[in-house]
C-alpha cells in the first residue's frame, strides 16, 4: 500500500474519496456564508434602492484610495494563499510555511487599514450611534438639492449608510480574524511536520475560506466605496 | 485508483495571470466609477466584481478542476442568494404600483 494510506481514515475508500469529502463540506458550509453575507446585502440592496441619494452623498466620506489600496492587499493575500495551497500539493513545507506567513502579513496590513479608516470615520462623528452627526453641506455642489435630501431626516438616511458600512466590513474583518487563527494553526501543522503530497486538506480547506473573504470583499469595495464618483 | 487519486495541480502561470486579469478589473471597477452611467453604475460594479468572483471560485478555489458535486455546491449558494435578492427586490420594487383600496 502507498504510504498515503497512513493518512486515510477508515470509513472512506480511498484518497481521492476523502480529499472529496472534504472539499464538499468546506463548499456546503461556504454556501451556507454566502447566505449569511447574503442576508446582509439583501438588506443593503433595499436601502440603497430606497435612499439612492443619502448612500451616495455618504459613501463619498469613504477614502476611495484606502478602499482600492486594501483591495490589492486582499487580491495579493489570494495569490499567496493560492500559492501556498500549490506548494502544499507539491510538497513542499518550507513553501507552504513561508507562502501563510506572507498571507498573514498582507492580512494584517488591510487589518491595519482598516483600523485607520475606522478612527478617521469616529473623529468625523460618522459612527452610528448618540454621537452620529452629519449635516447636509447644500451650498457646496457635493450635495444637490433634491426631495430626497431635503427630507428632514435625511441625516438618519446617511447614518444607515454607516451602519451597513460598519457591521459589513466588520463581519469581514472578523471573518479575517479567524483566519488569522486558522494560518497559525497551520504554521504550528506544517512545523510538526503534520503535511505531506498525500495529506494537506487542512491547507487547502484554509485556503477556500481565505479566498471567499477575498471574494466578499470584491463585491463590498464598489457597493460601499464607489456609489457616487463622477 | 491511482491516475485518477493524483489532485490537478495547476501551473504557477496559472496564478500569476488569474492575478494579474484580477488587478486590471480592479484598475477597470475604480476607473469606470469616474464616469455617470445612472442607474447602469452599480450594473457594471456588480458586473466586474461578479466576473472576478467567478475566475476567483475558478482557478483560485479549484472548481475548474473539481468534482462535478463541488461545482453544483457552489453554485447553489450563490443561486439561493440571487434567489432571494431577485424576490425581495421585486417586492420592494412594486410596492405602491397598486392604490391601497379605502377602507369599509
Amino acid at each position: 500500500m502507498a504510504d498515503g494510506q497512513s493518512h486515510l481514515a477508515h470509513h472512506f475508500d480511498s484518497m481521492e474519496q476523502q480529499r472529496e469529502s472534504s472539499s464538499l463540506g468546506m463548499w456546503l458550509f461556504l454556501a451556507q456564508e454566502v447566505m449569511f453575507f447574503g442576508g446582509l446585502f439583501v438588506a443593503y440592496a433595499i436601502y440603497r434602492f430606497k435612499y439612492p441619494e443619502a448612500f451616495a452623498v455618504a459613501s463619498g466620506y469613504l477614502s476611495v484610495g484606502w478602499g482600492a489600496f486594501n483591495t490589492v492587499v486582499l487580491i495579493c493575500s489570494s495569490l499567496t494563499m493560492a500559492l501556498a495551497v500549490r506548494a502544499a500539493q507539491l510538497g513542499d513545507k518550507k513553501k507552504i510555511i513561508q507562502y501563510i506567513v506572507a498571507t498573514m502579513l498582507l492580512a494584517c496590513v488591510f487589518l491595519g487599514v482598516k483600523g485607520v479608516e475606522y478612527t478617521e470615520k469616529y473623529h468625523h462623528d460618522l459612527v452610528p450611534g448618540p454621537a452620529f452627526q452629519y449635516v447636509p453641506d447644500f451650498d457646496a455642489y457635493t450635495v444637490p438639492v433634491t426631495a430626497e435630501t431635503a427630507h428632514p431626516n435625511f441625516a438618519g438616511h446617511v447614518q444607515l449608510f454607516y451602519s451597513f458600512y460598519f457591521v459589513m466590513t466588520g463581519m469581514h474583518a472578523l471573518h479575517m480574524v479567524i483566519g488569522l487563527g486558522l494560518m497559525i494553526w497551520l504554521i504550528v501543522k506544517a512545523l510538526r511536520g503534520r503535511f505531506s503530497r498525500e495529506y494537506y486538506a487542512p491547507v487547502e480547506m484554509t485556503g477556500l475560506y481565505w479566498h471567499f473573504v477575498d471574494i466578499v470583499w470584491i463585491f463590498l469595495f464598489p457597493l460601499l466605496y464607489l456609489v457616487w464618483r463622477h | 485508483m491511482s491516475d485518477h487519486a493524483e489532485p490537478h495541480i495547476a501551473p504557477l502561470k496559472t496564478y500569476l495571470n488569474v492575478f494579474a486579469a484580477l488587478m486590471v478589473l480592479t484598475v477597470l471597477t475604480v476607473w469606470v466609477a469616474l464616469f455617470d452611467l445612472g442607474p447602469f453604475n452599480v450594473v457594471v460594479a456588480v458586473t466586474i466584481a461578479t466576473v472576478k468572483a467567478y475566475i476567483v471560485i475558478l482557478y483560485f478555489m479549484h472548481v475548474k478542476y473539481s468534482a462535478k458535486i463541488i461545482w453544483l455546491t457552489a453554485a447553489a449558494g450563490f443561486v439561493w442568494f440571487i434567489l432571494m435578492l431577485a424576490l425581495t427586490l421585486a417586492d420592494f420594487a412594486t410596492r405602491g404600483w397598486l392604490p391601497i383600496p379605502e377602507p369599509w
